[in-house]
């Protein structure tokens, strides 16, 4: 199954210290001759210590900028290293890296944008209320944008082919959603290919996911935001 | 604007009346030739001191002498308000300001998006120069290693 592609493996961290060096071994284990790029997203604890030891390389940004801003770093880190593919794997744990060969199957057989997607049969996620409804009507409006079902668009575990890292290297929204929804919209109104398999995802290893009520209609709202703005934006 | 009191006539409260007016008037015209002024020295010193860019400050010199102006001739506008259909000068003045601040506001946020862009490259070009740097001299990362206190957290 070992597609001829050069692949990097982006990891933003911010703070992450407790699970790092866990993922970074996890990844070189499971997915032996990939490389692993940990971006250090402003951390203030000793996250690029543990990934560096952990044996990733680590690129350190000298302030917090969110997960976009060190997506957009992995990605021009990738172009300029000549890397095929980049697929991103959050800090957390939360993503299972031996999904990672289904997502470049997809890549190698001509998929621009492949999304790990919770939803879609495989594992157990329960959202309600709120975030349940903003994930329902980003899932409609982007699934029609895209042309194909897209049960999870706000998932960090996803693979980009060479055209699109190339798009991401130089435009990569920093806003919060911005890093997933906007990219899925920015991809499908330049019509990249983009598909899904379904994932599974771990609890976190560390931290808490938020679920109050405000908090969750606090993120409804930013989504509609994120979204009209996607939909509208050059 | 000016009536005379008639000679003859004692008109002991009224006139009073009518020079607290008129005291008042020169007052609110020295107010503002104060105000306009500090706007003014204010932004020269600021110039002076370069800490502020003449893209900036031009609008604000500009602004500046707009308010002496109009301080000592309050009635200047209301032929121009008579001609777009507003009562009077003032009221003119006051709806001008409120989108000349709000055109500014706009402005600055625009200024500040693009600075938080430039800001956004400059230090991913920052990452992947001492990425190279850890590279090339290994002793380098022992240095930096400690994580930051930066107190400028944004949340993202």
């Amino acid at each position: 199954m070992t597609p001829p592609l050069r692949v990097l493996i982006v990891v933003p961290a911010w703070n992450e210290e407790g699970s790092i060096a866990s993922v970074v071994h996890e990844l070189h284990s499971t997915l032996a001759g990939m490389d692993v790029l940990v971006v250090d997203d402003g951390s203030t604890d000793q996250t690029a210590l543990s990934a560096r030891e952990a044996g990733a390389v680590v690129a350190r940004l000298p302030y917090n900028l969110g997960v976009g801003g060190a997506m957009r770093l992995g990605f021009r880190y990738a172009v300029e290293r000549d890397y095929d593919t980049v697929v991103q794997i959050d800090a957390d744990g939360q993503h299972d890296p031996a999904f990672v060969p289904q997502l470049l199957e997809r890549i190698a057989a001509g998929a621009d944008l492949v999304i790990g997607a919770r939803f879609a049969g495989v594992g157990e996620y329960r959202a309600r209320g709120p975030r349940r409804w903003a994930m329902t009507l980003l899932s409609s409006v982007l699934s029609h944008l895209a042309g194909t079902r897209l049960t999870d668009t706000t998932s960090g575990m996803r693979a980009s082919s060479r055209p699109l890292m190339n798009l991401f290297s130089g435009n990569y929204p920093v806003e919060y959603l911005g890093d997933t929804v906007e990219t899925l919209a920015m991809a499908a109104r330049r019509d990249f290919r983009i598909e899904q398999v379904p994932v599974a995802m771990r609890a976190r290893t560390t931290g808490q996911p938020s679920n109050a009520f405000g908090m969750a209609t606090v993120y409804l709202g930013r989504a509609l935001v994120v979204l009209l703005l996607a939909l509208i934006r050059r | 604007m000016r009536p005379e009191p008639a000679p003859g006539r004692v008109l002991a409260r009224p006139y009073a009346g009518f020079q607290g007016v008129r005291s008042a008037t020169v007052r609110l015209v020295v107010t503002t030739i104060i105000f306009g002024v500090v706007i003014l020295g204010t932004i020269v010193e600021l110039l002076r001191r370069r800490r502020l860019r003449e893209k900036y400050a031009v609008i604000w010199l500009f602004t500046g002498c707009l308010v002496i102006v109009l301080a000592v001739f309050p009635g200047g506008l209301n032929r121009v308000a008579g001609y777009v259909g507003v009562a009077s000068g003032v009221s003119l003045v006051l709806f001008l300001a409120v989108v000349f601040l709000l055109i500014i506001a706009i402005h600055l946020s625009w200024e500040v998006s693009q600075l938080e862009e430039e800001t956004r490259s400059i230090s991913e070009e920052i990452a992947l120069l001492r990425m190279d740097l850890e590279r090339s001299l290994p002793d380098v990362p022992a240095r930096h290693e400690k994580g930051h206190d930066d107190p400028t957290e944004r949340s993202s």
